[in-house]
């Protein structure tokens, strides 16, 4: 087995204020998980505002760099991508898509031009014909076609198919991981599915690994292999997908899962406001202890 | 159809935007023939996706609309006790008077309701003193009740809004809109940017209010568990036009149009990994919208006669509508569990 990437010990700390009034976030707090190489899967990181799921992939993109502890992605550090090429080649392999995808692409430009600049500096391809044929094969993957997509401006896209345009622009340079951040948080209802249904067919069938990262439980349950869940940059629970949230453990994970809103019982009135002993036992442990296995291959914070 | 109890009647609604520029004219029909009642002590749903015109319908109805939307017919009549107003032909000082006391509205983002640099407090005296037509001192006496009845201290009246974390703000504004004791709220996305945590509080906090005071509530939201802990009823818009509506219940186990059913069929679920279709093609531009039934480019249902003829919105149950030409076709996609009475 080797290692796709793989992300020990990190942290993340930001300072703010001047030298006097100094004060320090931790955003992440060691935080350690790898993924394989020949074993493609959609990995979630689930957590609240504020708990750093975002930092996290920010450092992993190479955005951010950790504090502490190292992210190493097919061998190579941060350290190594300061050599363009590396960079090049790490960015070949690595790449995002964002939340919104009306805020991804300017309005004023023809969403094929980003497809068009991404085929050319990474793939390094000059003719027109080689380039449109890249970029016809990514969008074939999602679901779309060049002749869609060509000259057309973002507002004349639906949230649902501009997300896929984004998601085709990642897929040119062949990635091994797309990292995405609330890919379906901002796309229309009827069409937040097949964003998500898009995710795992590019696992299964393309063989991409995934971060999805989310504060949806029902998305995460439904397409992830397995999950970490982040409360105020602690990991405080991880292991695989569904043993996790049909039986979470830590009460942070358990407080989340009590919150999300069953439709099981629609029109009955039955809202409940979260049980608040439930929620203090939750804040108050968070970050206590150490990450201990279980047998059932997860890892719970525990004190 | 105007019973006594209906607090809300609207009769074939219909607003659109209406612009010209350089001389070209162009009309986007946002709220298009919508007849629809509300009753007291009722909490209904407005459900449907972006650009739909479920904000524009709220507007409307709030009776807060700015040119170049406009209503161009139909009627909308409230009922506060001997009050009957139809704010669209009312005097301007009529309409001004039910705002507030009885009629208020919680918007979507509580940092642009309350004024980032003055206190909360001044924010309450300059919704609700007036309105409410008492004195200073009882003012603020019943504006501490009411806070104290909503579980939060009186203490926040003097905070800034950004001392204050964005859920705790949303129940300030909750607050605000509710403390006149007003018959009928209007909720515009109230929980869209909180946390799953958080946004389970605060839809407590609302029913819990509606439920003391006995108003009636109209929330939009486009999200589809909201709705079923929230309403009574819902009304699912599509292209500008209500297309089903019902009991939430019914609408969720047995709903008879296909963009409700496909609506509720397709909602992830915890401890359901059974394959989820998506629904192809886009919403319709509303400046542009197919002829006949609205859906029909996207409907699996879809037949010639969807092509050409619209469907009237028609009784399929009890107190339940659809229009769709094929409503006694429709299956629902997805089984929920059992009402929690049916298992006790």
């Amino acid at each position: 087995m080797t290692t796709l990437l793989d992300v020990r010990n990190v942290s993340k700390r930001f300072a703010m204020g001047g030298i006097l009034s100094r004060q320090y976030t931790d955003a992440v707090i060691d935080v350690s998980f790898a993924l394989e190489s020949e074993k493609p899967e959609i990995f979630t990181i689930i957590g609240e505002s504020g708990s750093g799921k975002t930092t996290l992939a920010r450092m992993i993109l190479g955005l951010e760099e950790p504090s502490d502890g190292d992210i190493t992605f097919e061998g190579t550090g941060a350290a190594d991508r300061k050599n363009r090429k590396v960079r090049l080649q790490f960015m070949r392999r690595v790449q995002p898509v964002f939340q919104n995808p009306f805020e991804a692409f300017n309005p004023l430009k023809q969403v094929d031009r980003y497809l068009d600049a991404t085929a050319r500096t990474l793939l390094g391809l000059k003719g027109k014909a080689e380039i449109e044929k890249s970029m016809d094969d990514a969008l074939q993957k999602v679901g779309l076609s060049y002749r869609e997509i060509k000259g057309r401006y973002a507002h004349e896209l639906s949230g649902g198919q501009l997300q896929r345009v984004a998601i085709a622009r990642a897929l040119i340079p062949n990635p091994a991981l797309l990292i995405a951040d609330e890919p379906v948080s901002m796309v229309d209802a009827s069409l937040r599915m097949s964003i998500v249904n898009l995710l795992k067919d590019l696992r299964d069938n393309f063989g991409v690994s995934v971060i999805y990262i989310t504060h949806d439980l029902a998305t995460a349950y439904y397409i992830s292999d397995r999950l970490i869940i982040m409360q105020k940059g602690y990991v405080v629970e991880m292991g695989p997908a569904r043993t996790v949230l049909d039986a979470p453990q830590h009460p942070y994970s358990q407080l989340l899962k009590a919150s999300v809103l069953s439709v099981d019982d629609a029109g009955q009135g039955n809202l409940k406001p979260a049980d608040r002993a439930m929620a203090e036992a939750a804040w108050a442990k968070s970050g206590e202890g150490k990450l201990t296995p279980r047998d059932d291959g997860r890892m719970v914070r525990v004190g | 159809m105007a019973q006594s109890n209906d607090i809300l009647t609207v009769k074939g609604l219909k607003a659109y935007y209406q612009m010209a520029y350089f001389g070209i004219e162009r009309e986007v029909r946002a709220v298009d023939d919508v007849t629809l009642s509300i009753r007291k002590n009722e909490v209904y749903g407005i459900a449907g996706e972006s650009s739909s015109g479920k904000t524009s319908l709220i507007k409307v109805l709030a009776a807060a609309i700015r040119p170049p939307l406009k209503v161009v017919d139909g009627s909308l009549t409230y009922r506060f006790g001997d009050i009957e107003i139809d704010p669209y032909k009312a005097k301007k000082e009529d309409v001004d008077a039910i705002r507030w006391k009885h009629l208020s509205y919680i918007m979507q983002g509580s940092m642009s309701v309350l004024n980032p640099v003055r206190r909360i407090k001044r924010s309450f005296e300059d919704f609700a003193f007036r309105p409410m037509g008492v004195p200073k001192k009882e003012f603020w006496e019943r504006t501490e009740a009411h806070l104290r009845r909503l579980n939060l201290s009186p203490d926040i009246l003097r905070a800034y809004p950004h001392e204050l974390s964005g859920g705790m703000r949303q129940r300030v504004t909750i607050a605000l809109a509710t403390v006149c004791q007003p018959e009928f709220i209007i909720a515009d996305e109230p929980t869209t940017a909180l946390d799953v945590v958080v946004q389970k509080d605060v839809l407590a906090m609302i029913r819990d209010v509606q439920q003391q005071m006995g108003s009636s509530v109209v929330f939009v939201t486009h999200d589809m568990s909201v709705h079923a802990n929230m309403a009574d009823r819902i009304g699912i818009v599509y292209a500008g036009r209500l297309v089903e509506e019902g009991p939430t219940r019914t609408l969720f186990t047995a709903p008879k149009h296909p963009y409700t059913s496909h609506l509720v069929g397709s909602l992830p679920r915890i401890g359901d990994t059974s394959p989820k279709a998506a629904l192809e093609g886009r919403p319709p531009n509303l400046a542009d919208p197919p002829a006949g039934c609205r859906f029909h480019p996207r409907c699996p249902l879809a037949i010639d006669k969807c092509k050409t003829d619209v469907p009237p919105l028609v009784a399929v149950g009890e107190s339940h509508r659809s229009a769709c030409w094929r409503s006694d076709d429709v299956k629902p996609l997805a089984t929920f569990g059992q009402p929690a009475e049916a298992l006790s």
